[in-house]
C-alpha cells in the first residue's frame, strides 16, 4: 500500500520537476497508473470480502506514536476504487481536455499527487499521517483549483478553498490530539474500539467539535459550503475528480470512519442530522435556480454531500449501508455528468444552459453518456442510483422520531436533484439547435467514451447489483458497522410504499423539469441576501482582522524611537509586576544592610543631588557638570568598597567622558524649548516604576545570596598559577585574557567608528 | 548600607530612563551615562561589597583568604566602564553629526524626514 502512495508521489514529483522535457507527450500512458492501481486493489478484493483486512506498518516517528501504518478495509476499499477508477477516467480525458496546454505536465504532476494524497487519506490507519495526507488534498486542490493562474478569480477561489478546508484541518489535528491523549494511541483501529473510554471522557465534546470542523469544512457543508461552487474556476478534470467524487467526500469519510465511535453520543446524531438536513435543502433548491451548468453540478454535489453527512447522523446499520451504496453511486454519476459537462463546453464554448440546444444531433455518443449518468441521478430502474435512492428512502423512514419529516425533506430535495440532474443530461441536447451557438463537431474520442464507461458501469452496477453488494458493500458495512442489514438491494421489491414513493419522485421531478424554464433571473434575486451569506461574513472577517493589525502595527511601530523605549519598558515593567506578584516571598532582613558611615551618606547625597540637576537643569553645561560629579561619587563608592582598580579605571573613564563631552558641546543643538507636560508625567511615572522594580530585584538578589565557587578559584590560584597578586588584574590580563584582547577590539571598532564619523564631516567639508 | 545603594541604582535607573525618553539630543547622551553608571553600581552591589579588604595578595601570602572583596564582579565592571565608555562615545559623535549634517535636533524629527523620502 506504501508502494501505490510512492509511486503517486514519485510521479508526481518528475512530472513537476521535468515536465518542461515531456511536452505532453505521454499524457495518455499516465492513466496506466491509476489503472494499474485500480487493478491492483481490485485485486485485493477478494480476500477482503471474505473477512480479511491489510494491515501494514512503516515505523516513521515511533517515539511520539506516529508511524506510517495503513489499513485497508471495507469503508476504505470503496474510496480507493472510486479515486483509482474514477481517476483513470480523469486522467484519460484531461489528456484530451488540455491537449496543448503549456502547463499540462504540472498540471498532471499536481493531479498525481493529489492522488496519492487521496490514497494516503483513506489508507491511514494513523490519526497523525492521516491530518497530513488530509492537509495534503487541501494543497493539491488549492494548486488545482488556481491552476489558471492568469485567471484572478481562480486565484481567488483556490485561496478561499484553502483557507476553509485548511483551518477545519487545524480544528481536526486538536481533535485528533485530544483523541490521542484519551486513548493513549493514535492508531484508528485501535481508537474505534475505545466507545467506553470516549464517552467517559470530558474532552469528548470538544473531540466531536473538532472533528465536525475538520468533515464540514472539507465535504463542504454548510455554513462552509461556499468554497466549492468557487472552486468550479478550475479546469472541469478537476472539478469532477476533486470536488466531486472524491476529495469532497474525505470529511463523509472521516465521519463515517469514527461513527462507530461516536454514535449515540452527546450531540453527534443531532448535529450531523441537522447540519446535513440544512445543506441538501440549500443545496437542492440553489441548483436549479443556477445557469451555469457547473453551479448547477457543484450544488447538487453540496446536496448529495448533506444527504451522505445526514445518512451518518441516522446511524443505523440500514443508513450506513444506504451511505456506503450512494457513495458510489454519486461518484459514478456525478463524475459522469462533470464529463459531459466539460464536452458541452469544449463543443459549443460555453456552459450557459439557456444557450446551449440541440447537442444530440452533433454528438449521440455523448447524449447516450448523459442520459445514462441523468437516470443514474434521478433513481430510475435499473441504474445503481435506483438502488441507492431506494436504500436512502427506507434508512429515512426507519430512523425514529424524525423519520417522516425528514423523508418529506429528503422526497423534496431528491425532486429538485432530479430536475438539476435532467437539466444538466438531457436539457442541452434537446430542442432545436440553436444558432447563437456554433457547434464544434469534432470531439475527440476520449471525451466521449470516459463518460459514457462511467455510465455503463453504473448502469451495469444497477443490473447486476449482486456482486458488489456480496463483495464490496456489504463487506464494508462489516467492517464498519458490524452489523447486517435486512433491506438490501432489490431489483423489483414489490409495490409497496417505497416503490410509490420512489416513481413519485420521479413524476414529479420529470413535471418540474418540463415547466420549469432556467433562467438569468433568479441569480439577480440572490445578491439581495448578499449580506447574509457565510462568504460574506468570512471576507469581512479578513477586512477586519487586516484593519485591526495595520491599526496595531501604526501603534507599535510608528517609527519614533521615544516609542519603541517606552512601549518595551512598559510591557517589561508589566510582566515582571505579574512575576513579582505571584513569585517573591522572600522576607528582608534589614539590620545587617542599613548601617552607613558618614562619609557614605554625604556622597550618596551628593549623587542624589547631581542626578537630580543632571535630568532638571536648563543649562547643558550643569547638567554636564553634575555628570562628572555622579561619576566622581561612583568612584569614591569603589573606593569605600575595596575595589581600587574600578575607582581608577572610573575616575580616567569618567574624565574622558566629560572632556569628549565638553568639547562636544558647542558642536550640539541647545536643548529645545518644547514642554508637553502630559508626556513628562507619562514618562516620569514609567521611569520611576521600572527605577522601583529594579530596586526590589537587587534587592531581592542580595537576600537570595550567591555561588562563589568561581571566586574563590580565582581567589587561591592567582598567584599560585598566574604569579600575580592583584587578582582582579590577573583575571582581565591571564585567566580571561582573551576576553580582554576581544574587548579591547570591541573598543578599537568603536574608536573607528568615531574617528571614520569625524572624517565624514572634513570630506563634506572639504567637497564644498 | 546595601539597602541604600538598591535604592540609589534604581533612582539612576529611573533618571537614566526618563532621560533617554526625551526629545533633545543632548538629553539622551546624558541619559545613556547615567544608565551606564547605573548598570555599573548594579553589578557592583550584586557581588556584595566588602569594606577593607581589596582583592589582593598580601606581601607574605600566596592566596585570597579571610574575609576579601569578590574579584570577578570587579573584573566585569572593568570590563564593562570601559565598553560603555566605547559605546557612549560613539553615540555622542553619531549624535553630534546627526546635527551639524542632519540638522537634527528633535528626535522625532528623524523619523519625519524618513516619511518624506
Amino acid at each position: 500500500m506504501l508502494t501505490a502512495i510512492v509511486l503517486c508521489f514519485a510521479f508526481a514529483l518528475v512530472f513537476t520537476l521535468f515536465g518542461k522535457h515531456l511536452r505532453g507527450r505521454i499524457t495518455y500512458l499516465t492513466s496506466l497508473l491509476p489503472l494499474s492501481l485500480f487493478i491492483y486493489f481490485l485485486g485485493l478484493q477478494n480476500s477482503l470480502s471474505s473477512g480479511g483486512e491489510f494491515l501494514s506498518i512503516y515505523p516513521w516517528i515511533s517515539s511520539l506514536g506516529i508511524d506510517l501504518s495503513f489499513r485497508l478495509d471495507g469503508l476504505s476499499q470503496i474510496f480507493t476504487l472510486i479515486i483509482t477508477g474514477i481517476g483513470f477516467t480523469v486522467f484519460l480525458y484531461a489528456a484530451e481536455y488540455l491537449r496543448g496546454h503549456p502547463f499540462l505536465d504540472r498540471f498532471y504532476g499536481y493531479l498525481l499527487m493529489f492522488m496519492g494524497s487521496m490514497l494516503g487519506l483513506v489508507l491511514s490507519d494513523n490519526l497523525i499521517t492521516l491530518f497530513i495526507f488530509w492537509e495534503l488534498t487541501s494543497i493539491s486542490s488549492f494548486f488545482l483549483i488556481g491552476f489558471n493562474h492568469r485567471d484572478q478569480k481562480a486565484r481567488k477561489a483556490a485561496l478561499t478553498a484553502l483557507v476553509i478546508t485548511g483551518g477545519g484541518g487545524l480544528f481536526m489535528l486538536l481533535g485528533f490530539v485530544l483523541m490521542g491523549m484519551v486513548a493513549g494511541t493514535y492508531s484508528i483501529s485501535e481508537i474505534v474500539l475505545m466507545k467506553s473510554l470516549f464517552s467517559d471522557s470530558i474532552y469528548l465534546g470538544l473531540i466531536v467539535l473538532a472533528l465536525f470542523a475538520g468533515a464540514f469544512t472539507k465535504s463542504a457543508q454548510f455554513p462552509f459550503h461556499f468554497w466549492l461552487p468557487d472552486a468550479m474556476r478550475a479546469p472541469t478534470p478537476i472539478s469532477t475528480y476533486l470536488h466531486s467524487a472524491t476529495m469532497v467526500k474525505a470529511g463523509v469519510y472521516l465521519l463515517a470512519r469514527f461513527s462507530p465511535l461516536f454514535d449515540g453520543e452527546i450531540y453527534w446524531n443531532e448535529a450531523l442530522i441537522l447540519f446535513g438536513t440544512i445543506t441538501f435543502i440549500y443545496g437542492a433548491a440553489q441548483s436549479i435556480f443556477k445557469t451555469d451548468l457547473k453551479a448547477i453540478l457543484a450544488y447538487t454535489t453540496i446536496a448529495a454531500l448533506g444527504i451522505m453527512v445526514m445518512l451518518i447522523g441516522i446511524g443505523t446499520s440500514a443508513a450506513i449501508y444506504a451511505l456506503l451504496v450512494f457513495i458510489c453511486v454519486h461518484a459514478l454519476y456525478k463524475a459522469g455528468l462533470f464529463l459531459v459537462v466539460g464536452s458541452i463546453d469544449k463543443i459549443c464554448g460555453t456552459r450557459d444552459i439557456t444557450k446551449i440546444r440541440g447537442l444530440r444531433n452533433t454528438s449521440v455518443v455523448l447524449f447516450v453518456a448523459a442520459l445514462l449518468a441523468a437516470i443514474s441521478s434521478a433513481g430510475l430502474i435499473p441504474t445503481i442510483g435506483y438502488h441507492g435512492k431506494h436504500l436512502i428512502y427506507s434508512s429515512v423512514m426507519e430512523s425514529g422520531a424524525w423519520g417522516i419529516g425528514l423523508l418529506v425533506l429528503t422526497i423534496a430535495a431528491s425532486i429538485l436533484l432530479l430536475c438539476a440532474g435532467l437539466l444538466v443530461g438531457l436539457k442541452p441536447f434537446t430542442g432545436p439547435v440553436s444558432p447563437e451557438v456554433p457547434l464544434q463537431k469534432h470531439t475527440p474520442p476520449a471525451m466521449w467514451i470516459t463518460p459514457l464507461l462511467l455510465g455503463l458501469t453504473g448502469l451495469g452496477m444497477g443490473i447486476f447489483y449482486r456482486a458488489p453488494q456480496e463483495l464490496l458493500f456489504l463487506p464494508a458495512l462489516e467492517s464498519l458497522h458490524g452489523g447486517i442489514v435486512s433491506k438490501q438491494m432489490h431489483l423489483w421489491s414489490g409495490t409497496d410504499t417505497l416503490f410509490w414513493l420512489s416513481w413519485g419522485t420521479v413524476l414529479a421531478g420529470i413535471i418540474l423539469f418540463v415547466f420549469f424554464r432556467p433562467s438569468h433571473e433568479y441569480s439577480k434575486r440572490d445578491k439581495k441576501f448578499k449580506k447574509f451569506h457565510s462568504r460574506y461574513l468570512l471576507e469581512q472577517g479578513v477586512i477586519n482582522v487586516k484593519r485591526t493589525f495595520s491599526f496595531l502595527t501604526h501603534v507599535l511601530q510608528n517609527g519614533y524611537l521615544r516609542y519603541y523605549t517606552a512601549v518595551i519598558l512598559t510591557f517589561l515593567i508589566v510582566l515582571i509586576s505579574l512575576r513579582m506578584y505571584t513569585g517573591f516571598e522572600n522576607g528582608y532582613e534589614f539590620e545587617f544592610a542599613l548601617d552607613f558611615t558618614f562619609n557614605e551618606l554625604a556622597t550618596i547625597i551628593v549623587m542624589v543631588v547631581s542626578i537630580l540637576l543632571a535630568v532638571f537643569t536648563t543649562s547643558r553645561v550643569v547638567a554636564v557638570a553634575s555628570l562628572g560629579g555622579v561619576g566622581l561619587c561612583i568612584c569614591l563608592l569603589f573606593v569605600y568598597f575595596s575595589a581600587p582598580d574600578l575607582a581608577m579605571t572610573q575616575f580616567t573613564i569618567d574624565t574622558l567622558t566629560v572632556v569628549l563631552f565638553v568639547l562636544l558641546l558647542k558642536k550640539l543643538p541647545l536643548y529645545l524649548s518644547k514642554v508637553d507636560t502630559g508626556v513628562n508625567w507619562r514618562d516620569l511615572i514609567i521611569s520611576c516604576t521600572f527605577g522601583l522594580l529594579v530596586t526590589i530585584i537587587t534587592l531581592e538578589i542580595l537576600f537570595t545570596g550567591s555561588v562563589k565557587e568561581i571566586s574563590n578559584f580565582y581567589a587561591e590560584n592567582a598567584y599560585l598559577l598566574a604569579k600575580g597578586k592583584n587578582v582582579v588584574n590577573v583575571i582581565l590580563v591571564d585567566f580571561r585574557g582573551v576576553d580582554t584582547l576581544i574587548e579591547i577590539t570591541v573598543l578599537a571598532v568603536s574608536g573607528l567608528g568615531v574617528f571614520s564619523l569625524i572624517r565624514l564631516k572634513m570630506g563634506i567639508d572639504r567637497e564644498r | 548600607m546595601e539597602v541604600i545603594l538598591a535604592i540609589i541604582v534604581g533612582f539612576m535607573y529611573a533618571a537614566g530612563i526618563y532621560l533617554i525618553l526625551r526629545r533633545s539630543l543632548v538629553k539622551l547622551i546624558i541619559g545613556l551615562i547615567i544608565l551606564g553608571n547605573g548598570v555599573n553600581l548594579l553589578l557592583f552591589l550584586l557581588g556584595g561589597i566588602t569594606k577593607g579588604h581589596p582583592p589582593v595578595i598580601g606581601e607574605s601570602e600566596t592566596f585570597l583568604a579571610g574575609v576579601y572583596a569578590d574579584p570577578l564582579p570587579q573584573a566585569l565592571i572593568l570590563t564593562a566602564i570601559i565598553i560603555i565608555f566605547g559605546l557612549q562615545s560613539f553615540a555622542m559623535i553619531f549624535l553630534q553629526q546627526e546635527y551639524v549634517q542632519g540638522g537634527v535636533e528633535d528626535l522625532d524629527s528623524i523619523k519625519e524626514e524618513e516619511e518624506e523620502k
